[in-house]
């Protein structure tokens, strides 16, 4: 019988919740790293049981750590003695992100725009996300603030800037949003290797298709606002994006305001925020197996990061957008002022869809019905971070 | 000679080690040695007191031993004798700060 194991990681650990396919009843183990903030977790698609984690603390910096039994046990990769085998070669370091600077590989190092308009080099805080490569579970993509994507091929022992996306040369028009400069979203293309798309805030989309040695800016239509020039190339705050895998040209974005769609692998976008109540958000995610069924979570205004009217609200579009529902059942309808954060959004591949999101009142619930009933899987947690779910056969 | 470091909760936890851990290190004792020492043997604190690359402490973090704040102190600086000769443990301090 099928199992759903959710990977949730939070402001103070990371905790892993486990069903069977009924999703029905749960059982929790955590808090995994206590007491470090788990900005995201994520399973390998080629093998279920390798989990990469990311642990971050504002005083002891960055640690990557590794599953291989399904979350159970975990190891800093790399971070052990020498084996007696490697001639005494000092252990590789799974933590080190250094951005490249090699005047083969990548270019000098840039700079980006600081809040106060001015230039300031790029300065590495946190992984924010991690993306395990489709078919090899020694491969994996992290996503980094300040923005880059780094690989490691060597199940995260070490990691390598893919130094083209910095090198586009818009660099120093990037700028980091109230959250920081943030790469948080990496999308792989199941029907082609060597396409990843990515989105940073606040820089918008890119994508490579290359595999990562030249990227361009794909923000064309995205309008914003609170930039001199609201149609920029780049300098728009992308929240998220998501992509259903049966149809990878087609992109879903929730903007800083505005949910767009694209039908060209992001070449172009459009609106699609139609009768949604306020179209600003976090997260966007798509129903496994109806790829014009979306989700989001409306929260009220960029300067109130809480859902509207303390009503917890998900909105479902059947249509591919514009036609908006609420989804209530089950959820909180007053008094209730959390935040869904853009990576805390999560569905599962069994039928019916799954889905599953976590707040930052550090409850996460689901759906077993594809929204149509909700459900606390389990709250009282610190506040959610990020929402990752593994469907195990 | 053998040399006491403190640890905090958390790099404890990490490194799968007690309060205290023993090194040997030869002289000079200076916080850069003592470091060096620390992080060959644990190489998963790499990183997590001092910046990979610049080698400079992590601005939350502190050293302190025999009631002084040696954080400011140049890392080549030999430590006390009381340190050096292990009678007194090296500290190293997570910032106080909450939530």
């Amino acid at each position: 019988m099928s199992k759903v194991r959710v990977l949730v990681g939070t402001r103070k650990g990371a905790f892993i919740l486990t069903s069977d396919g009924k999703r029905e009843k749960w059982d929790v183990t955590g808090p995994h790293f206590a007491g470090w903030e788990m900005y995201h977790l994520k399973g390998s698609p080629s093998d279920p049981n390798r989990i990469y984690a990311s642990q971050t603390s504002g005083w002891f910096g960055q640690i990557i750590q590794v599953s291989k039994d399904g979350g159970k046990t975990w190891d800093a990769p790399g971070g052990g003695m020498p084996a007696p085998g490697d001639g005494g070669m000092p252990p590789k370091i799974s933590n080190k992100f250094v951005y490249d600077t090699s005047g083969e590989t990548g270019k000098p190092l840039t700079t980006h725009q600081w809040y106060d308009g001015t230039q300031h080099p790029w300065e590495f805080k946190r992984v924010w996300h991690l993306e395990p490569s489709l078919t090899d579970p020694d491969t994996v993509y992290a996503g980094v603030e300040d923005a880059a994507i780094f690989r490691s091929s060597d199940g995260g022992k070490s990691w390598h800037e893919l130094a083209g996306l910095r090198g586009h040369g818009t660099g120093p028009k990037w700028q980091p949003g109230a959250g920081g400069m943030c790469l948080h979203t990496i999308i792989l293309d199941p029907s082609n290797p060597k396409r990843i798309f990515i989105a940073i805030s606040a820089a918008g989309a890119f994508r490579t298709d290359n595999g990562g040695k030249n990227w361009k800016p794909i923000n064309r239509g995205l309008h914003s606002q609170y930039i001199p020039d609201p149609n920029a190339e780049v300098g728009h705050c992308v929240h998220h994006v998501a992509m259903n895998p049966k149809r990878p040209n087609v992109l879903f974005m929730q903007k800083h305001w505005d949910i767009m769609r694209s039908d060209d692998a992001g070449d172009s976008w459009k609106e699609v925020s139609g009768n949604i109540p306020t179209d600003f958000g976090f997260v966007i995610d798509i129903h496994a197996h109806e790829p014009d069924t979306i989700y989001v979570v409306p929260i009220k205004s960029d300067s109130e990061h809480f859902v509207p009217e303390g009503k917890l609200r998900v909105y479902r579009s059947r249509s591919g957008g514009n036609e908006w529902e609420a989804l209530t059942k089950g959820l909180p309808q007053k008094d209730c002022y959390v935040n869904v954060l853009r990576d805390a959004m999560a569905v599962d591949s069994l039928d019916k869809c799954g889905v599953y999101f976590g707040t930052t009142g550090g409850q996460v619930y689901a759906s077993a019905d594809a929204g149509d009933t909700w459900a606390p899987i389990v709250r009282d947690l610190p506040a959610v971070y990020s929402v990752e779910v593994q469907t195990l056969s | 000679m053998t040399i006491r470091v403190e640890l905090p909760q958390h790099l404890r936890t990490l490194a799968k080690v007690g309060r205290e851990v023993q090194l040997e290190v030869q002289a000079p004792v200076t916080l850069r040695s003592v470091l060096d020492a620390l992080e060959a043997h644990h190489p998963v604190l790499r990183g997590t007191i001092r910046d990979h690359v610049t080698l400079q402490r992590r601005a939350f973090l502190r050293f302190f031993a025999c009631e002084e704040d040696l954080s400011h102190h140049s890392t080549d600086t030999p430590l006390p004798d009381a340190v050096a000769s292990g009678k007194e443990p090296l500290l190293i301090i997570g910032a106080i700060a909450g939530g």
